[in-house]
């Protein structure tokens, strides 16, 4: 449930278009429509995690959230300090620069994602010298506190990133995250590189330093057992578009579109008593550079009528707060998880 | 769950060592466990446990500079004889022979698997002519039909495709369609939906069990996925470092774990059953370096039933706790004080 | 600024007693030494493996020093001739005289075979020359400031046609030991001048290349490809014909040395350009971006730190070319010419059987070319084995 009823992030119509070229001259044949009109909101200090297959858009719509790349079209309005609204995505690369402060990112790599051959003072420091924190001592200070507030020792701080495992370095990246105390905290499959073991050390923190900082998440995951376990809401998607987006209890309960019913059982459920009736889809994911025509998720829908072959469904909102794109959502009794 | 059968393939006491200029990394120490025909062994493990290792043994596809130094490792043939696969030269025919017709693999990444400048029916054709000895026309007749087999459409035209023409999931498929090519006995997929999608994996592990229905074949599989093994597995094994911390059926691994490192792994991971955002129970710490591995057992620097002077000295064994599951781990030995069987209480951590 | 400077995150609260580490392994004095290693410690602990590498960087710092020294090693001007001393055969030393450590070689006398016209040297065992080191010689100014006329060897005090020829004279009768010094010292700076320009070339182009991509990228990068699809030996004759004949020796230097990085640049580019390619991929590159670091930032505090060993290593390894490339064109005589010394100009002597089967030691200045052309080798094997030590 949303804690408070003020929108941070409101993302309209949001589309990224890869163009396809081909031949000598590089001429463009056609696009992959990565993210195709996507519109989503989060309110402030709430979890939102966008999840699906690989090849969904979520990475892609995060990224166009944090302006990391342009959008092709849509708009996203972030709140900023002073309660006003602004588009980010209008914005030319200058204006965005000053914003990206609120907006920090939590890579899925954490070995990639922090320089190896900068200590874990410039790296957590670093955010600070450059938006003008250039005392040397007061920086200092900040990042053993950051380091602390992450679960690490600061006398690591003059240690370079080599030194620690996978759990510990994404620590680090979330001290640097925070080093300018962002408001919304885009996160990137920030455990799906990890032990199982540290999974969970990880996604505690991250509960823990929202409840601390009022933090907002973006959360962007495949697996859904971790996305149940981190967020207030969920969105779905399928071949760059929203198919579903509610509480997770109604989306884990509930469901209301079909991908997300088959998404659901075909999670293997960590207990061998609950060996499940799984609904298999049949077939691939759909190629976004040439999607087919109607509903994209119709050629595995098991409940696929005419009007899915022919008509793309809107994203509405069937109940407050569930957003269902799907023709038939009003009729059919899909299963949830436990009891539905 | 075991039936009166003899197992398939029995690995007792396999010590696989890296030998490096850092040090000797231990990692396989002392894996022990049976593949019973027709059943499915779990092996589950994080990284470094040494469970992809473990399969490199067993197939001797270890790469330089690691080493079996220890063990053995006993394939019960078709006609009834035993072999002792460690005694074999990994490059001997007998042993690709076995590596061809009595065991087949299945890795994470097809993609490598495949060779990039050949057609995938290609690869599977050249793998039972090889190993079932028919000509090439019979062979390819039966490279289709193991493609129908695995679910493949249009197996005809997608025999002369190549891998890179293939979508994951069909990728994946058929590589099983090549480790299943000359009907092996036991089949070792190791992390064979890790690289793919939560439907892709259904599909995949639908498969897998299908096959095995109709072939009566065994299956190891090797994962880290708790949940895939609860899907599949009949018997499971857990390893920890390169060390079997624990064995059993399915069910009682998952329902009355015993050792404190597989109570803890399934109380940390979250679970799409499980209520949203609580704090989860951890393991404290993360998994040491290979080049550190911890004297003693090598979880007591992380283990909450940790006892100072015991577990940070010697190697507990792996002793059996009731008829089907055994644990290695001092609070089930007799020479510790508290006796053998003692439960320990659940909600120490 | 002030805001965003200061946290109002409040107090640092601590890691719930979970989330902490408690029973960590204590960390022994080397791990932590490990810990806060440079990137070039790093690299050093695993160049000094490497067997090879450290035996080549010795045998190149030996060389360097010889560079840097030769008037002091040399005992003899390189460009003194003398006919009467044509072709002499290299002089052995005998070190002990009745027992006694005094170095001497004997006199020799030579005379015009009369059928072949070739000048045959005798041994005289009746004279002996003494070999003193730290003898005075002719004057220089070591290092270019430091004048001084001591030489590691030389002849003291003796008549002026009793001298030394360790290895021997060429037909012009200079002193072959002498010439080979000083074209040390011209192949191996003439090598690292090339290097030094190529990577200038290199590094800006293949940055720009690598870094805005695009239409840029694809110009450098066909420009590369025509520039390696030249034959070398067709492209060095017509840049060295185009040499005024009338330019002084240090005009033809340079000149050699630009034609020689024309061409030498273009390996270079492509690593810097691979490397930036890749860099660019990297999340901390992304999270320095989003950080809000400045492109100058980002590319010399992130980027270039990255990739300066991998430079470093393609260096080592281009170096060779540079000698190698140098040698040819002046063995062709296409490149330095006398009265310029470097080991192509001395291997010019050689090139007639005739000529190696009367003077073989007239083929000793390949010995320095082969053995500083695998020291580099080594080197750049080691340096680019050890460059990416996270690897």
């Amino acid at each position: 449930m949303a804690t408070m009823d003020q929108i941070l992030l409101d993302v309209k119509g949001l589309q990224k278009f890869f163009p396809i070229r081909r031949g000598v001259l590089q001429k463009v044949v056609g696009y992959v429509r990565a993210v195709d009109d996507v519109t989503f909101y989060i309110n402030r200090g709430e979890t939102l995690s966008l999840v699906g297959e690989s090849g969904c858009g979520k990475t892609t719509t995060s990224r166009c959230v944090l302006r990391a790349i342009d959008p092709t079209a849509g708009q996203i309005h972030f709140r900023t300090d002073d309660g006003a609204m602004i588009d980010i995505a209008a914005l030319p690369e200058n204006k965005v620069q000053p914003l990206r402060r609120f907006m920090q990112m939590i890579f899925q790599d954490p070995f990639s994602s922090l320089n190896p051959r900068m200590t874990l003072l410039d790296i957590v420091g670093e955010p600070m010298l450059v938006n003008g924190m250039t005392d040397r001592q007061e920086r200092q200070e900040r990042v053993a506190e950051l380091l602390t507030l992450v679960g690490m020792r600061p006398e690591y701080m003059r240690r370079f990133p080599h030194a620690f495992s996978g759990g510990q370095r994404q620590r680090i990246g979330i001290a640097r995250a925070l080093a300018l105390n962002p408001q919304l905290v885009v996160a990137d499959e920030p455990v799906s590189a990890l032990d199982v073991s540290v999974q969970a050390q990880i996604l505690n923190l991250m509960l823990r330093l929202q409840e601390q900082l009022g933090l907002t998440y973006l959360f962007v995951a495949h697996d859904l057992s971790v996305v149940k376990h981190i967020s207030e809401r969920v969105a779905v998607m399928y071949v760059g578009r929203i198919v579903e987006m509610a509480t997770t209890e109604k989306i884990f309960g509930s469901p209301k579109h079909p991908y997300t019913e088959a998404l659901l059982s075909s999670v293997p459920k960590p207990d061998p008593r609950l060996r499940s009736q799984r609904i298999v889809l049949e077939g691939e994911v759909a190629d976004p550079a040439n999607p087919p025509t109607g509903c994209y998720f119709h050629p595995r829908c098991r409940y696929a009528a005419e009007i899915c072959r022919q008509e793309t469904p809107a994203q509405e909102e069937i109940e407050p707060g569930h957003y269902v794109a799907c023709h038939r959502a009003r009729e059919l009794s899909l299963r949830g998880i436990g009891k539905s | 769950m075991q039936s009166e059968q003899k197992p398939l393939l029995s690995v007792r006491n396999l010590k696989t060592y890296f030998f490096q200029d850092e040090g000797t990394v231990k990692a396989v120490d002392g894996a022990t466990f049976d593949v019973y025909p027709g059943k499915t062994l779990g092996i589950v493990g994080e990284s470094g446990c040494g469970k992809s290792v473990t399969a490199q043994s067993i197939l001797r596809i270890v790469d330089q500079p690691g080493r079996i130094v220890d063990g053995e490792i006993v394939l019960r043939g078709a006609d009834g004889n035993d072999v002792e696969l460690t005694r074999l030269h990994p490059d001997s025919r007998e042993m690709r022979d076995i590596r061809g017709t009595e065991i087949g693999l299945v890795f994470q990444e097809p993609m490598t698997s495949f060779s990039p400048v050949h057609t995938v029916g290609n690869q599977i054709v050249e793998a039972i002519r090889l190993h079932c000895g028919v000509n090439e026309r019979e062979a390819r007749i039966k490279a289709v039909e193991t493609l129908r087999q695995v679910g493949i459409p249009k197996p005809e035209r997608r025999i002369d495709e190549y891998a890179f023409e293939l979508s994951g999931g069909l990728r994946q498929r058929a590589m099983i369609a090549v480790a299943l090519s000359c009907n092996p006995r036991l089949l070792i997929a190791d992390e064979p939906t890790t690289a793919l999608d939560v439907t892709t994996q259904a599909q995949i592990l639908d498969l897998l069990r299908q096959l095995q229905e109709q072939r009566g074949m065994a299956i190891m599989l090797i994962t880290h996925n708790l949940g895939v093994i609860a899907e599949m597995a009949d018997d499971v094994v857990v390893m920890y470092l390169g060390r079997v911390v624990e064995q059993g059926p399915v069910d009682a691994i998952f329902h009355s774990p015993q050792h404190p490192y597989t109570r803890a792994l399934l109380r940390s991971i979250p679970s799409i059953e499980s209520t949203p955002r609580v704090e989860l129970p951890t393991i404290s710490g993360s998994i040491p370096h290979p080049y550190n591995r911890p004297s003693g057992c090598p979880f007591y620097p992380r283990c909450p039933e940790f006892i100072p002077g015991t577990c940070d000295q010697a190697e507990p064994a792996l002793r059996a706790v009731s008829e089907q599951q055994s644990v290695s781990c001092f609070l089930y030995q007799s020479q510790v004080s508290q006796g053998q069987g003692t439960k320990p209480s659940e909600g120490m951590a | 600024m002030a805001e965003t400077t200061s946290p109002n995150i409040g107090p640092a609260l601590p890691a719930s007693p979970r989330e902490m580490l408690p029973q960590e392994l204590p960390t022994s004095q080397a791990e932590e030494q490990i810990a806060v290693a440079t990137q070039w410690q790093l690299m050093w602990w695993r160049f000094r493996k490497h067997k090879l590498a450290m035996v080549g960087s010795v045998i190149l710092i030996l060389f360097y020093l010889v560079a840097l020294s030769v008037d002091f090693l040399s005992y003899a001007d390189p460009d003194a001739s003398e006919a009467q001393r044509s072709l002499m055969a290299p002089q052995s030393i005998h070190w002990t005289d009745n027992g006694r450590l005094s170095p001497y070689v004997y006199g020799l006398t030579g005379k015009r075979d009369p059928k072949t016209f070739k000048r045959v040297y005798t041994i005289d065992p009746e004279v002996k020359i003494p070999v003193r080191f730290f003898a005075k010689g002719f004057e220089y100014k070591w290092l270019g400031f430091i004048p001084s006329d001591i030489h590691l060897i030389g002849v003291e005090g003796a008549r002026a046609d009793e001298t030394l020829f360790i290895l021997g004279t060429d037909v012009q009768g200079r002193d072959l030991w002498s010439r080979l010094m000083y074209g040390t010292q011209t192949s191996l700076f003439i090598g690292l001048a090339s290097v030094a320009l190529s990577l200038f070339l290199g590094v800006v182009l293949g940055g720009i290349s690598g870094y805005y991509g695009g239409v840029i990228d694809t110009v450098i990068q066909r420009v590369i490809e025509i520039l390696r699809s030249i034959p070398t030996i067709p492209l060095w004759l017509g840049l060295a014909a185009a040499l005024p004949g009338s330019w002084s020796v240090q005009q033809v230097y340079f000149a050699i040395t630009i034609i020689i990085s024309l061409l030498g640049w273009t390996e270079l580019a492509r690593v810097v350009r691979g490397r930036f390619l890749s860099l660019r991929q990297e999340d901390f590159v992304m999270a320095a971006r989003l950080a809000g670091c400045s492109q100058m930032r980002i590319i010399f505090r992130h980027m270039v730190p990255s990739f300066l060993s991998h430079i470093i290593a393609a260096m080592t390894l281009a170096l060779p070319a540079m000698i190698i490339s140098e040698t040819s064109l002046s063995f062709l005589g296409l490149g330095l010419r006398p009265p310029a010394i470097s080991w192509g100009v001395l291997l010019q002597d050689a090139q007639s059987i005739q000529a190696l089967a009367i003077s073989p030691w007239l083929l000793i200045p390949s010995i320095p070319v082969v053995v500083a052309v695998l020291a580099f080798n080594f080197v750049g094997d080691g340096l680019r084995d050890a460059a990416d030590p996270y690897g």
